[in-house]
Order: C-alpha cells, then sequence, then structure tokens
C-alpha cells in the first residue's frame, strides 16, 4: 500500500538530485524527508484521481538518492503500522 | 597520506584542501613576523639602558598600535571568509553518496543508480599483507570518480561520529537523525585514508576511512560489478 513495495529505483535516465534552492544549507535532512512526504502524497492525490503515479517518480528517485536506507525502511514500516508522523 | 615525524599538512587533493592550505601558510608567515617583531623588542628593551618611563600622551603611538593590529586582523579575516565561503559553495554534484557512521564501522550506501550498501571494517594488524598500513586500511574502500563533483551525505546510525579525509581538507560530523552535505572534488586518483574524528567509543581509533578515486570509466566498471 501507498507505494511502499517499491524498492528498486525505477528505469530510465537520471541524474543524482540537482541543487534545490529549498535547502541551501549543509544540513539535508529536511530536504530528504520532503521528498519522501512529496512522494507518498503525490502517489495518493493521482491514486484518488485515478491518475497515473509516473510523475510522482521523480520525488521517489530524490528521496531515493537523499535518505539513508534505514531511515526509508523505518519510514516504510511507520506508513504501514499506521504510526508515520508525517501527514500524507 | 601521513607519514611519521610529519609536521604540517597532507598534500592538497581537492581546490578546498589546496585553498586551506594557502591559508594555514598566510597566517603562519603572519604570526612568524608578530612573533619575531615581539621578540625583537623584548630583547631590546632588555639590553638597552634607554627606558621612557616618563612617557604619557603619546597619541601618534597609540594610533599605529590600535590601527595596524587592526589591519593585521582585517588581512587574516578577507581570505578566511574567502575560504569559508568557497567550501560551503554547492556546485551540481553529479553523484549523490551516503556515509553512515556505527559503532565501530562505516557503511557507504551508493542508491543513485542501483541499490549499493556495504560495510567497510578495518582490517586487523594480523592480518595486513605487506606493506598496508597499520589501522588505516578497510576490507571495502569507498570508491569514488576523480575530478568530478560528490555530494557525500554524512549521518549516523548511533553516537556521535566524525567523516574526515585530511587530504581532501573534508571533517564532517556524523549525527544521528540529521544528514549533513559535504562536496568532495578530488584531483587526482589514489587512495587517501581519514579516521573518525569524534570520540565514539572503545573502538573509536579502529574505524579508518579510505577512498579510492578512480577515474569515472573504472568506477562504472567497479558498480557496474557490484550492483548486479
Ligand atoms: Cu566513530
Amino acid at each position: 500500500m501507498l507505494g511502499t513495495d517499491i524498492q528498486k529505483p525505477p528505469k530510465g535516465k537520471w541524474h543524482t538530485p540537482p541543487f534545490d534552492p529549498r535547502f541551501p544549507n549543509q544540513n539535508q535532512t529536511r530536504n530528504c524527508y520532503q521528498n519522501f512526504l512529496d512522494y507518498h502524497r503525490c502517489l495518493k492525490r493521482m491514486n484518488r484521481r485515478g491518475k497515473s503515479t509516473q510523475p510522482c517518480e521523480y520525488y521517489f528517485r530524490v528521496y531515493h538518492s537523499l535518505c539513508p536506507i534505514s531511515w526509508v525502511q523505518r519510514w516504510n514500516q511507520q506508513i504501514k503500522e499506521g504510526t508515520f508522523a508525517g501527514k500524507i | 597520506m601521513a607519514y611519521p615525524l610529519q609536521l604540517g599538512f597532507q598534500d592538497a587533493t581537492s581546490p578546498v584542501m589546496e585553498e586551506l592550505l594557502h591559508f594555514h601558510d598566510h597566517t603562519l608567515m603572519i604570526i612568524f613576523l608578530i612573533s619575531s617583531l615581539v621578540l625583537y623588542i623584548i630583547m631590546l628593551m632588555l639590553t638597552s639602558k634607554l627606558v621612557h618611563t616618563n612617557m604619557m600622551n603619546v597619541q601618534e603611538m597609540e594610533m599605529i598600535w590600535t590601527i595596524l593590529p587592526a589591519i593585521i586582523l582585517i588581512l587574516i579575516a578577507l581570505p578566511s571568509l574567502h575560504t569559508l565561503y568557497m567550501m560551503d559553495e554547492i556546485n551540481n554534484p553529479l553523484l549523490t553518496i551516503k556515509t553512515m557512521g556505527h559503532q565501530w564501522f562505516w557503511s557507504y550506501e551508493y542508491t543513485d543508480y542501483e541499490d549499493l550498501a556495504f560495510d567497510s571494517y578495518m582490517i586487523t594488524t594480523d592480518s595486513l599483507k605487506f606493506g598496508e598500513l597499520r589501522l588505516l586500511e578497510v576490507d571495502n574502500r569507498m570508491v569514488l570518480p576523480t575530478d568530478l563533483p560528490v555530494r557525500v551525505l554524512v549521518s549516523s546510525e548511533d553516537v556521535l561520529h566524525s567523516w574526515a579525509v585530511p587530504s581532501l581538507g573534508l571533517k564532517t560530523d556524523a549525527i544521528p537523525g540529521r544528514l549533513n552535505q559535504v562536496t568532495l572534488t578530488s584531483m587526482r586518483p589514489g587512495l587517501f585514508y581519514g579516521q573518525c574524528s569524534e570520540i565514539c567509543g572503545a573502538n573509536h581509533s579502529f574505524m579508518p576511512i579510505v577512498l579510492e578515486l578512480v577515474p569515472l570509466k573504472y568506477f562504472e566498471n567497479w558498480s557496474a560489478s557490484l550492483a548486479q
């Protein structure tokens, strides 16, 4: 559910996440978290409207590149259990 | 890398380290000048019988010894700020690597193109091969391409660590729950050694960092060989 099962990055041309003016500092914690949230929000929206979730792939790739594997695992676990703190 | 009885820094491998070395030499020269001047004046005062004990209200002298130190401080501050902001600059990186500190080893994650993650443990002294460096070699090196900006995200899974590679001018705290970003650019291939630089527990001294910088082509071969 909510795309937590997708663990492999999708195929296609891809660059590492570019500089994001929202996060110009050394601390990139928010950059990772925000993109993780955006991915799940995007999925939810697209699914509700019955549209393709393909545009959400961008967020997936960004958070997949930025977030440590252990964090993503923990958050996915929390989403499954319904204890995730973020607003999706 | 460092050699026995080394006094100065390691040779610079990145533009940032080059800049830091310049700043260090620049500041050291100023310190040498001041120290020799002070030493010279002390000697002069100790050996001379001409002492001005009744000197008062010499405004010119007051002016000089106020303004001169101010100018010297500015001469140190300007290049310092220049280097500081240069280090902070984020060029669009071409690769993102995550490095996580653990008690007591580092692990590296290459998740841009495929899921590639491995741990990097120190090789114990009794299993070293001839010519390898004691307390510095690891079983899995962090392999990176040369000549292009790499984004390194440093964090920790347990306690504070610090990810440091002196010849690249890098030292970033690994803090649990926080991602610290640092840009790494190397000007030449080679092996670069570093150590955990934040006291993190019993085996703090035994979690070295080894970077293996290779041309892009070799890096691609390496990551492709690990990915499948
Ligand atoms: Cu440590």
